[in-house]
C-alpha cells in the first residue's frame, strides 16, 4: 500500500513536469498552431539561465539565485521566442511542414551555440539548501524539491489560465485563434497578438527550464529530452485546451510510474505510447474536444 | 536527393563542434602526414563523457607531432561526430577509411557503437582503438581494447564489496543497452557463486532522466549496495534523485562502473561524495607520467578540466599505436598488429602491455572513493596489472555465459 502511493506520488510529479514542459507548448502548438520544435531549446535555455545566475551571484546566493531565474528564463526564453516569431515563424503561418523545418533548424543552432558557449559537458546547478532532503507523509517519502516542481507546475498553470480567462490580452489571443479574420475585421491587431502568446509560450518554456535543474543534469541536450513528451500532453489533452493539457498530463504521469512499477522503464514507455496511439484511434481530438460552431 | 539533405542536416547538425581541431578536409594526405581517425559521440547523449576523450587523443597526437611525428611523418586527425546514434557510427567509421584513408582510428564510447563499428573495422581491415571499460566477451582481430575488460574492473569492484564492505545484497541499476545487460548477467553468475544476493535488476532508457521509480523499488529492496550500470546523462538524474530521495553515500553505498571524475563535474560532488567507483586510473593516481599529463591536459584545455580513466586510456590507445607504428616501420594495419604483440609503455596509470592474444591491455584495477572536490581517492588497488581475460576463461562461474 505505501508502495503504492509512493508511486501514485512519483505519478504525480512526473505529472507536474510533463505539464510544466507542456504548459508553453499549448500556446505556441496548441492556440497558433505552430509546431515549435526549438520549445525543448527555450527550455534549456531556462536551465542554463539558472547556471548563469548562480556563477554571477556567487556560491553564497545560489538559492536567491534559483528563485531569481524563475522571472529571468520567463524573459530569457520568451525574448528569443518573441524574436523567433517575428524573424521566421511570422513568415511561415499557414505552412505548418515548413515552421516544423524551420524551428528544427534553429533548436539545432540553438544545440550548438549552447555548446559554444558553455561546453559541451554537463553543467553543475546547485540545490537550494532548502530543496535538499524530504519529508514522509502518510508513510510516503516526498523529496522537497518534487513538491517544490508541483508548487511551480500549480501556479504557472493558475498564471496561464488567469491570463487566458480574465485579461483582455488572453480573450485577444482566444478571439485570434477561434477566428483570425472575423478577429482581424474586429480591430484585433493580430501580429501583436501573435508576438505575445509566443512570448508567453516560450517563457513558460524557461520556466520549465529552471524547474528541471533541480532533477537532471543540464546540457545542450537538455530540451530534446522532453520535447515528444511535451507534444504528447498537447495532443492527448486536446489542442489549446489548458484544462486538457492538466489532466493529460496527470494521467500520462500516473500511467509511467505505475506501469514502470509493474513492468520496467523501458517497456513502460512502449506501452504509454501504445495506450496514447489507442487512445487517438477513438478520440483524434483529445480529452477535452474544441467547440466550434463549424460544419465540420 | 532525400539522402543528400538529410547528409546536409546531419553535417549541419554535428560537425560544427570539432572545426577549432580539424584541419582542412581538402589537403590531401601527401607525404608529409598520416591521417588518423578520431571518432566519438559530439552532441547527444554520450557528448558528456566522449568530448573529453576526443580532447585527450588530439593531445597525445600533438606531443607525437612535437616530438617529431611518426616515421618522420606529422599526424593529422579528421575528426568525426558519431553523434551518440549507433548506426551514425557505422557510417563515419566507413567514411574515414574510405573517403579520408585513415591510417587508424581512435573512438566510441558505449558498447553499442563499438559493435556496429567492428563489422566496419573488420569488413576493411583497419585497426580501431576504443578507450573505454566494457562487458568482455570480444576480441575483435582489428579492435586495440585499451580499457578495462570485466575481469580488470567489474570482478575486483564485486569482490572489493564483498571482502571490504560485507555486502550480502546488491541492487542492479543500468542503462538499457549491451553493456549493462551484458555486465549483468556477468555480475549475477559472480554472485550466485559467491554467494551474494541479487535483490533486483532495473534498466532505464539511454539518456532517461526519471528515476523516481527506480529509486523506489531500490528503496523497497533494502540492498547493501547498488551496482550502478548508467551511462550518460542518466547518472547525473539518478544521484540527484537518489540523494533527493534521503539515500547518501553513507545510507546506501553505490558503486559505479561507468562514473568518473569527468562525470562527477557535470553531477556534482556534493551529490557523490563518498560514492565508490572501479575504474584503472584517476587523476590523482601516482607517478611522475600522470603529473606530466595532468599537467599536459589541464594546460590545454583549462585547469577547471579533469582527467579520468577513459580520457587517459584514449591518450594512451593513441600512443600505443604510434610505438607500434615505429616498431613495425610501417601504418600497415597486419604490421601494426604484429608490432604490438607484448608491446609495453610506461602509461599514466603505470606500466601497460598489449595482451597480443586478445589485444586487450594488461591494467591495475583500483576502486576509489569520490571526495569532496569531486575527484577520486584510491582505496584498493590490484598487485600490479591484471591480465586481461575478456572471456572470463578462468573463471568456473562464468562457464556458459
Amino acid at each position: 500500500m505505501e508502495q503504492l502511493l509512493s508511486q501514485i506520488f512519483v505519478g504525480l510529479s512526473i505529472g507536474s513536469i510533463l505539464l510544466l514542459v507542456a504548459l508553453g507548448l499549448t500556446f505556441t502548438f496548441g492556440q497558433m498552431g505552430v509546431i515549435n520544435m526549438a520549445h525543448g531549446e527555450f527550455i534549456m535555455a531556462g536551465a542554463y539561465t539558472t547556471y548563469v545566475l548562480q556563477q554571477a551571484l556567487g556560491d553564497g546566493a545560489t538559492a536567491t539565485a534559483f528563485l531569481l531565474a524563475i522571472p529571468v528564463a520567463l524573459v530569457v526564453a520568451g525574448t528569443m521566442g518573441l524574436l523567433l516569431e517575428v524573424l521566421l515563424i511570422k513568415r511561415l503561418y499557414g505552412r505548418p511542414l515548413d515552421t516544423l523545418l524551420v524551428t528544427w533548424g534553429v533548436a539545432l543552432i540553438l544545440q550548438q551555440a549552447a555548446r559554444d558557449i558553455f561546453g559541451a559537458q554537463n553543467v553543475e546547478v546547485k540545490s537550494p539548501g532548502w530543496l535538499d532532503g524530504g519529508t514522509t507523509l502518510i508513510g510516503v517519502d516526498v523529496a522537497y524539491n518534487r513538491l517544490f516542481i508541483m508548487a511551480l507546475a500549480v501556479a504557472a498553470t493558475a498564471g496561464a489560465w488567469y491570463v487566458v480567462s480574465k485579461l483582455k490580452q488572453g480573450r485577444r489571443m482566444r478571439a485570434v485563434m477561434q477566428n483570425r479574420q472575423l478577429a482581424a475585421a474586429s480591430g484585433v491587431k493580430t501580429a501583436s497578438v501573435d508576438r505575445r502568446t509566443f512570448f508567453l509560450g516560450s517563457g513558460l518554456a524557461g520556466v520549465a527550464g529552471v524547474a528541471l535543474t533541480q532533477l537532471g543534469s543540464v546540457g545542450p541536450t537538455l530540451g530534446t529530452n522532453y520535447i515528444i513528451d511535451a507534444f504528447l500532453v498537447v495532443v492527448a489533452g486536446g489542442l489549446g485546451k489548458l484544462r486538457g493539457a492538466v489532466i493529460a498530463a496527470v494521467v500520462l504521469g500516473l500511467c509511467n510510474s505505475l506501469i514502470e512499477y509493474w513492468t520496467e522503464a523501458s517497456l513502460a514507455k512502449v506501452i504509454v505510447f501504445a495506450l496514447i496511439v489507442a487512445f487517438l484511434q477513438f478520440r483524434p481530438q483529445g480529452i477535452v474536444a474544441q467547440e466550434t460552431r463549424g460544419l465540420a | 536527393m532525400a539522402t543528400g539533405l538529410l547528409c546536409a542536416v546531419g553535417m549541419f547538425a554535428t560537425g560544427c563542434a570539432g572545426d577549432d581541431d580539424t584541419t582542412t578536409a581538402s589537403s590531401t594526405s601527401g607525404g608529409n602526414t598520416i591521417k588518423v581517425g578520431v571518432l566519438h559521440s559530439l552532441s547527444g547523449t554520450m557528448a558528456i563523457s566522449e568530448v573529453s576523450v576526443k580532447d585527450s587523443e588530439l593531445l597525445a597526437m600533438e606531443e607525437i607531432n612535437a616530438k617529431g611525428g611518426v616515421l618522420g611523418k606529422k599526424l593529422e586527425p579528421v575528426i568525426e561526430d558519431g553523434a551518440s546514434d549507433w548506426p551514425t557510427f557505422a557510417e563515419k567509421a566507413q567514411k574515414l577509411i574510405s573517403q579520408d584513408k585513415v591510417a587508424a582510428t581512435f573512438g566510441g564510447w558505449t558498447s553499442a557503437s563499438r559493435k556496429a563499428m567492428l563489422p566496419v573495422f573488420e569488413r576493411n581491415k583497419s585497426l580501431l582503438y576504443y578507450p573505454v571499460q566494457y562487458e568482455g566477451l570480444e576480441a575483435s582481430p582489428y579492435i586495440f581494447y585499451t580499457g578495462a575488460t570485466t575481469n580488470q574492473q567489474i570482478i575486483p569492484a564485486l569482490e572489493y564489496l564483498k571482502e571490504q564492505k560485507k555486502t550480502k545484497t546488491i541492487y542492479l541499476v543500468g542503462s538499457d543497452y549491451v553493456f549493462p545487460r551484458t555486465a549483468n548477467k556477468e555480475i549475477k553468475a559472480w554472485a550466485k557463486a559467491n554467494g551474494m544476493k541479487v535483490l533486483g535488476e532495473e534498466y532505464a532508457p539511454l539518456g532517461s532522466t526519471e528515476f523516481s521509480t527506480i529509486v523506489n523499488k531500490v528503496k523497497a529492496a533494502k540492498p547493501d549496495a547498488i551496482f550502478n550500470t548508467l551511462n550518460g546523462d542518466s547518472n547525473v538524474a539518478f544521484f540527484k534523485q537518489l540523494e533527493g530521495a534521503g539515500l547518501p553515500s553513507s545510507k546506501l553505498p553505490v558503486v559505479s562502473v561507468s562514473v568518473a571524475e569527468d562525470e562527477v563535474r557535470g553531477i556534482g560532488a556534493s551529490k557523490v561524495k563518498g560514492q565508490l567507483v572501479a575504474w584503472n586510473y584517476y587523476q590523482t593516481t601516482k607517478g611522475a607520467t600522470n603529473d606530466a599529463f595532468v599537467k599536459a591536459y589541464k594546460a590545454k584545455y583549462g585547469q577547471k578540466r579533469v582527467t579520468d580513466d577513459p580520457i587517459e586510456a584514449g591518450y594512451v590507445g593513441v600512443k600505443l599505436w604510434a610505438a607500434a607504428v615505429e616498431k613495425a616501420g610501417s601504418t600497415d594495419p597486419e604490421k601494426v598488429k604484429a608490432a604490438s604483440k607484448g608491446l609495453t609503455m610506461d602509461a599514466p596509470e603505470g606500466k601497460v602491455t598489449i595482451d597480443g592474444e586478445n589485444q586487450h591491455i594488461y591494467k591495475t584495477a583500483r576502486i576509489g572513493v569520490i571526495n569532496d572536490k569531486g575527484l577520486i581517492d584510491t582505496v584498493w588497488e590490484s598487485k600490479g596489472p591484471i591480465k586481461p581475460d575478456p572471456f572470463l576463461k578462468t573463471y568456473p562461474w562464468a562457464e556458459g555465459l
